[in-house]
C-alpha cells in the first residue's frame, strides 16, 4: 500500500454520503387506475430541485420515513423543470406506506441512478416504444422527452398494451397524442367490457404484439425499439422484434431488479457481470444474450 | 522496500508497544479449534499458529450490522458517524486476508464510494504474517499466497526471528518506535527466507486450476453439477459470512416504539437466500437452489473476472470450514472441468 493510498482512503471517506436521501414533499397525487397513483413531487430545497439532472430511463431510490426505501423509476421528463413525477403501484410493504401519505407529507429521494436510455445515440432515428401494463411508467418520460425535442426523431410511435381499459395508465394524456400527425399511438387491451360509468373504449383489442403489422414500412434498421413490461412480455416482444429483422444492439429493454442501494454495492439486482441499477436498468437485446438470467 | 528483523523474544513486546499507535486486534482463540480476530488485552492472547479467522477482517469496515442513518417523521434522514475515532491496528493477517480487503476498497469505490465503508477503512492499519497452509487452504492456486502491497507491515516467520517489510510510512514509525529490539537482515535471513518460501509452495495440498476458468463456466452453464451442488446445499448462507470479499447487504428501516422515530440499517445478506432476488409483488429471479448455487460461484471465479480482470476468491478456504453440507469450492470446479 503505497503512502497515497491512505490519502485516496481519506478522500474518499470524505465524499458525501450516496445513501442519505434528500427531503421532498408529495405536491399533489392524481390516481390514474386502481391503485396506482400518479405522485408529483418537489425537493423541499429549490437549489436541490434544479441540481436534479436526470435522463428518461433512469429512477430514483424513494424513502418512505418509517417504512423504507423502493426503487422507482421516473415519469416525468427532464424537459419539463419543476415536479418529478412518479407512477407507482400499490403493491408491497413500502408502497403501501406511500399510498397512506397526504399531500405536502415528507418523502426522501436519492437519485438519479442508472444509465437511462441513450436519448442522444437515438437522435435520427425512428422510436418504436412498446409498453405492456406498468412499463409504461419509465417509457411515458421517454415519449414526452421525445415528443419535447420533436426534431431531433423521425417517426415516433407508441405501441401500449394492458389488460383492461381501467388498467390503461395516462389513458387521457395517450389518448389526446391520437389526434397529432407527427407521433403514432397505439393503445390496445386484452378485454373491453362496457361497464357503466366507465368511459368507452375506442382502442384496439388484442395482445401488443398484433400491432406491430401496422408498422410494416418501418426500417428496422433505422429505428431503436424501447421495450419495457412484465418478464413474460419481454419473450413474446422480443420474439417479434427478431422476427422483423430488428438489430440486436437496437432493441432495448428495461429491466425491473430487487435493488436496495441502487449504486452497484448491495449485490441484489446482478446479472453476471452487470448490476441492473448502475449498468443498467436499460439493456440491450445483445447484452440479454450474453447474461443468461437476464430476460429468463 | 525496506525489511527489518525482529528477534522472536522481543514479538510480545513489539504487540505491547503496537498500543501506543492505535487499538490492537489480534487473532485470538475461540473454543478449542476457532479463532477470531479480537481487541488486544494482553500480548500472550495472540496465537501466532492461527490459520484463518472465523470471520475475516470485512467485519472491521463493514460490520454484520451497523445504523446507517435515523431518522424522525418531521426532520428527515440524519447520517450516523461510523469513524473509529482512532486508530484501529489489525495484526496478524496472513496475505489471503490482506488482497480480500484489497478486493473489497475496489468494491466499495468506484462510481459512488461507500462513506461508511472507508470511514472506518482509513482508520485501520493491517500488519501481516505468514503462515503455512492447511488441507483447506489454496491462496496459491488464486495467486494470493503472497501480497506485495495492501499492507503496512508485513511479518515473514523465520526460524528464531522474523523479518518484517515495510510497506507506508506509517509503518516505518512503527519501526523507528522500535529500533532498539529491531535488527538489520542479513544474506543469511534472506537464504532461510527463500528456503522456506520455496518449502511452503510444495506444501499446499489442494489446487483449483484457474486457467480459462470463466470460459469453461460459460461453457458449462447446463452442466448437471450445478443441480447437483443445489440438492447438497442447504442456502444456509454460512460461505458468504465468512467470506472475505462477500459484500452483498439489505438496507432496512426499524421503526422506534414512538412510530415517529426509527432507523435504517444495512446488514450481511447471502445470494443464497430465496428472497434476495425477491421484488414487490413476489417475483424472485433467482427461485431455484441450484441456480442460486451456481451464481454465488459464478460470481466469484467469472462475473468478478469479467468486471475486474481477476477472480473475487482469495482461496482462504473459509467457506470449506464453514459449509454444514460439507461442499468444498475446489472439488466444484474440479467436477465442472471434469477432472472429479
Amino acid at each position: 500500500m503505497p503512502q497515497s493510498h491512505v490519502y485516496e482512503l481519506e478522500n474518499k471517506a470524505a465524499d458525501p454520503n450516496p445513501y442519505l436521501p434528500k427531503l421532498a414533499r408529495i405536491v399533489r397525487r392524481v390516481p390514474m387506475v386502481k391503485d396506482n397513483h400518479l405522485f408529483m413531487v418537489r425537493f423541499n430545497d429549490p437549489k436541490e430541485g434544479e441540481e436534479f439532472d436526470y435522463l428518461p430511463g433512469q429512477f430514483v431510490e424513494l424513502s418512505v420515513i418509517g417504512s423504507g426505501e423502493s426503487p422507482i423509476s421516473i415519469s416525468s421528463t427532464p424537459t419539463r423543470k419543476g415536479m418529478l413525477e412518479f407512477c407507482i403501484r400499490r403493491m408491497g410493504r413500502n408502497t403501501n406506506a406511500l399510498y397512506r401519505l397526504k399531500d405536502n407529507d415528507l418523502i426522501g429521494i436519492r437519485g438519479p441512478y442508472g444509465n437511462g436510455f441513450p436519448v442522444h445515440q437515438m437522435e435520427g432515428s425512428n422510436l418504436l416504444l412498446i409498453a405492456g401494463g406498468l412499463g409504461m411508467a419509465p417509457l411515458r418520460s421517454l415519449l414526452n422527452y421525445a415528443l419535447d425535442n420533436r426534431q431531433k426523431y423521425e417517426r415516433i410511435i407508441l405501441m401500449y398494451g394492458a389488460k383492461y381499459p381501467e388498467d390503461v395508465l395516462f389513458r387521457d394524456e395517450l389518448e389526446s397524442l391520437e389526434n397529432r400527425e407527427d407521433v403514432d399511438c397505439l393503445l390496445t387491451v386484452e378485454q373491453a367490457y362496457d361497464l357503466p360509468d366507465a368511459k368507452p373504449w375506442h382502442g384496439k383489442i388484442g395482445m401488443v404484439t398484433n400491432l406491430f403489422s401496422e408498422f410494416k414500412d418501418l426500417d428496422v434498421n433505422n429505428t431503436y425499439a424501447v421495450a419495457c413490461g412484465p418478464p413474460i412480455f419481454y419473450k413474446f416482444v422480443i420474439e417479434k422484434l427478431l422476427e422483423r429483422g430488428y438489430p440486436k444492439n437496437r432493441i432495448l429493454m428495461s429491466l425491473e431488479r430487487r435493488m436496495e442501494c441502487g449504486i452497484g454495492k448491495c449485490g441484489h439486482c446482478g446479472i453476471g457481470y452487470k448490476y441492473t441499477c448502475i449498468d443498467g436498468p436499460v439493456f440491450t437485446y445483445w447484452d440479454a444474450i450474453n447474461l443468461p438470467e437476464m430476460i429468463g | 522496500m525496506r525489511v527489518v528483523k525482529l528477534p522472536k523474544q522481543h514479538r510480545e513486546m513489539f504487540l505491547e508497544r503496537l498500543e501506543k499507535f492505535g487499538e490492537v486486534h489480534v487473532p485470538t482463540p475461540k473454543g478449542k479449534e476457532n479463532f477470531t480476530f479480537k481487541r488486544m488485552e494482553t500480548p500472550e492472547q495472540m496465537a501466532w499458529e492461527y490459520l484463518r479467522t472465523i470471520l475475516p477482517p470485512k467485519k472491521y469496515f463493514m460490520p454484520p450490522k451497523e445504523t446507517l442513518m435515523n431518522y424522525d417523521q418531521s426532520n428527515g434522514y440524519h447520517e450516523v458517524d461510523p469513524e473509529y475515532n482512532q486508530q484501529v491496528i489489525l495484526f496478524g493477517l496472513h496475505p489471503c486476508d490482506i488482497h480480500g480487503v484489497g478486493i473489497m476498497d475496489m468494491i466499495f469505490d468506484g462510481a459512488y464510494n461507500d462513506t461508511y465503508y472507508f470511514k472506518r477503512r482509513k482508520d485501520v492499519k493491517l500488519i501481516g504474517l505468514s503462515c503455512i497452509p492447511d488441507d483447506k487452504c489454496f491462496c496459491r492456486s488464486m495467486g494470493t499466497d503472497f501480497v506485495d502491497t495492501g499492507f503496512d507491515l508485513f511479518l515473514s516467520e523465520l526460524e528464531k526471528s522474523y523479518m518484517i517489510a515495510i510497506g507506508t510510512g506509517w509503518g516505518d514509525q512503527v519501526v523507528q518506535a522500535n529500533r532498539d529490539i529491531l535488527m538489520e537482515t542479513t544474506l543469511s535471513d534472506r537464504d532461510e527466507y527463500l528456503e522456506r518460501r520455496n518449502r511452503r509452495k510444495e506444501q499446499f495440498q489442494i489446487e483449483l486450476d484457474t486457467s480459462d476458468l470463466p470460459y469453461i463456466l460459460d461453457l458449462s452453464e447446463d452442466t448437471e453439477v450445478w443441480e447437483d451442488i443445489g440438492g447438497q446445499c442447504l442456502t444456509c448462507g454460512a460461505c458468504s459470512m465468512v467470506c472475505p470479499t462477500c459484500y452483498c447487504f439489505n438496507i432496512y428501516d426499524r421503526e422506534n416504539l414512538d412510530g415517529e422515530s426509527g432507523e435504517r440499517l444495512r446488514e450481511w445478506d447471502s445470494c443464497l437466500f430465496k428472497n434476495y432476488t425477491r421484488v414487490a409483488g413476489g417475483e424472485t429471479f433467482r427461485s431455484g437452489r441450484a441456480d442460486r448455487v451456481k451464481n454465488r460461484y459464478l460470481h466469484k471465479q467469472a462475473h468478478f473476472v469479467d468486471e475486474y480482470g481477476h477472480p473475487s476468491c482469495v482461496g482462504c478456504g473459509r467457506c470449506i470450514d464453514a459449509c454444514p453440507a460439507g461442499i468444498n469450492v475446489v472439488e466444484v470446479f474440479q467436477r465442472i472441468r471434469g477432472v472429479a
